[in-house]
């Protein structure tokens, strides 16, 4: 028995990526659990289009926000603040943002008790009425569909290709390193996008998940979103030499972006650091572009931020992908190489 | 027409792969690189195919498009039908499915039967002729087959080599690698490989003939300091001097004799 526990000891510490995996990652996740697990929500965005009402005292945790917008329902789609005050008529109303679930909460929790301290106000939730569970999450899940097909299920396709020597064959075919790079990613794109529809489908179908949105823009951000989780994959399978390096590497991968992509815990309530880990992940930015086109319906002015931020972060990712692959295929031919004649 | 590399070096992984390595691989002939597991046959391999460059040194070899590979690990999708990898190579190559090259192909194999069959449902001799036929779908100036016949019984082996030779036949200069030092028998040109160095080159017949000194046989160990190795259940004793010890009854050196000779030549100078 000794012998088996030692060989097992002896192989487990020349695993090192496998070792560190069992080492690191219950501390990283520890740290992650601990800063970002909290479905507490220490601040509420409030805005006031016709100013603040006087007398209406701000209780924790709102915190006003400043809006050049004067329609309220516009200020939520646009994703300015969680709450708009709506002071035109004769009793003020508070429009709350339902597409942000534990903040629409937070806020109606602290309206309530407002009222009970003698300063009622008429409430209206918008986006999702209900504050139904699934209507939030639905929208992120597409994503992380995307991104399990995209990091995952490339990477492994691709370190299948290196590990059959197939990798070498193309590489000395006559294809370019840009007709295997697209070639061999194309497939997962299109599965990845039929999984996208069907899950939206789905979701639509089984759990009455509205969508108010422009569809030409949510494939705007999936798209984008690809070229992210698809140039992942790719680089996770340039420095992986076979299937198990390359699953741990995609888990490692995926695991932080479930957590921390405001895709269950709140960005807000995130420590700051861990919040700005969240900030470096894609799927925080697919997660607010899924969300503001199917629950708010918002239009392409009020998701230019994380357009704009998910299209340079695949431009990174999918770049250096791109040169890592070309790198594997086409190997430096030097000059003391002489083509026949 | 012939290809090949002139004093070729390189370095992987810190350690000198291939130092100043000669190869001629000539038109309508095969050239056997020869050599036990870490030689640096498939560093030679992977060289003429295009895929690694040497830190000095010049090789010759065709047009990318007109080379042949055989990757060691195989270089078949195994999940592809017989018929698609090709059809898949020949695509590449700009071959279309009417050409009659691919069906060619198949009855030169002996594949026309398992067309439909999962390339990883094969035995190993029929995958590595299913290898063989894809690199030589595009008729290429050069085919390099690194270790085709590992792993293979000796009746695919030799099958394997007859494919060869027809490949060779066609006006294809063939570069194949192999840890068998029989196979160098079937080839016009031999390379044997210690250790990134070259131990032996020609024809296997100059390699015999290249052997110094004298060799003998013997029923018991030799004496200490006497280069020998055991050879079935008898002793070779090598006098490069000439000049055998008693008890030593002459032999002529066969290849692997010659081989084993140079090694210890190199390694004892």
């Amino acid at each position: 028995m000794w012998a088996m526990v030692i060989k097992e000891l002896r192989q487990m510490r020349r695993d090192r990526r496998t070792l560190a995996m069992m080492i690191v990652m219950p501390l990283v996740l520890l740290v992650i659990f601990g800063y970002a697990a909290s479905f507490d929500v220490t601040k509420v965005e409030i805005a006031f289009p016709q100013g603040q009402p006087p007398g209406l005292a701000l209780p924790d945790p709102f915190e006003s926000v400043d809006t050049d917008q004067s329609d309220p329902v516009e200020i939520l789609q646009f994703g300015e603040a969680d709450v708009a005050i709506d002071s035109s008529g004769p009793k003020p109303v508070a429009y709350v943002d339902g597409s942000e679930l534990f903040t629409a909460r937070a806020a109606l929790q602290a309206f309530t008790t407002a009222a009970a301290a003698g300063a009622p106000i008429q409430t209206e939730v918008l986006f999702n009425p209900e504050l139904d569970t699934s209507a939030v999450l639905v929208p992120g899940l597409a994503g992380l569909v995307l991104l399990f097909v995209g990091s995952l299920v490339t990477s492994l396709g691709v370190v299948r290709e290196r590990q059959a020597g197939t990798l070498e064959q193309l590489a000395v075919m006559p294809l370019s390193p840009r007709d295997v790079f697209v070639g061999k990613i194309a497939p997962y794109f299109l599965v990845a996008a039929f999984d996208m529809v069907v899950v939206l489908t789905t979701g639509w179908l089984l759990f009455d998940v509205p969508f108010n949105g422009s569809i030409w823009l949510l494939a705007l951000g999936a798209l984008l979103f690809l070229f992210v989780t698809l140039g992942t994959g790719v680089l996770i399978s340039t420095v992986s030499e076979n299937q198990g390096q390359a699953i741990q590497l995609a888990l490692m991968t995926l695991l932080p972006q479930v957590l921390l992509s405001g895709l269950i815990f709140p960005l807000e309530s995130m420590a700051a650091g861990v919040r700005w880990i969240g900030y470096l992940l894609p799927l925080t930015y697919f997660n607010q572009i899924a969300r503001g086109v199917m629950l708010r319906g918002a239009p392409f002015e009020a998701l230019i931020l994380p357009l704009g931020l998910l299209a340079g972060l695949g431009l990174v990712v999918f770049g250096l992908a791109v040169l890592r692959f070309r790198a594997e295929l086409a190997p430096a031919r030097r000059s003391s190489v002489k083509v026949a004649a | 027409m012939s290809f090949g590399m002139d004093r070729a070096t390189i370095e992987l992984g810190g350690r000198r792969a291939l130092d100043e390595v000669d190869l001629e691989v000539t038109t309508g002939e095969i050239t056997a690189v020869i050599g036990a597991d870490g030689a640096g046959k498939s560093t030679v391999a992977r060289i003429m195919a295009g895929l690694l460059g040497p830190d000095s040194g010049t090789i010759r070899r065709p047009h990318p498009d007109s080379i042949g590979y055989q990757p060691e690990a195989g270089g078949t999708w195994a999940d592809l039908t017989v018929m698609e990898n090709l059809s898949f190579v020949a695509s590449a190559h700009g071959i279309g499915p009417g050409s009659g090259r691919l069906k060619e192909l198949l009855a030169v194999t002996g594949l026309e039967t398992a067309g439909e069959r999962l390339a990883g449902a094969l035995s190993g001799g029929m995958r590595q002729k299913l290898a063989v036929a894809m690199a030589m779908l595009p008729r290429p100036e050069m085919t390099v087959l690194d270790e085709p016949t590992t792993g293979l019984d000796p009746v695919s082996r030799g099958e394997l080599w007859g494919l060869l030779a027809r490949v060779a036949g066609e006006g294809t200069a063939v570069l194949v690698t192999s840890s068998y030092l029989n196979e160098a028998e079937r080839a016009s040109h031999v390379v044997v490989l210690d250790e990134g160095h070259v131990l032996a080159a020609g024809t296997a017949e100059s390699i015999r003939a290249s052997f110094p000194g004298e060799l003998g046989v013997t029923g018991a160990p030799p004496t200490e300091g006497v280069p020998s190795w055991r050879r079935g259940n008898t002793w070779r004793v090598w006098a490069p001097e000439g000049g055998l010890p008693s008890g030593a009854r002459a032999t002529a050196p066969d290849l692997g004799d010659v081989v084993i000779a140079a090694a210890l030549a190199r390694r004892e100078p």
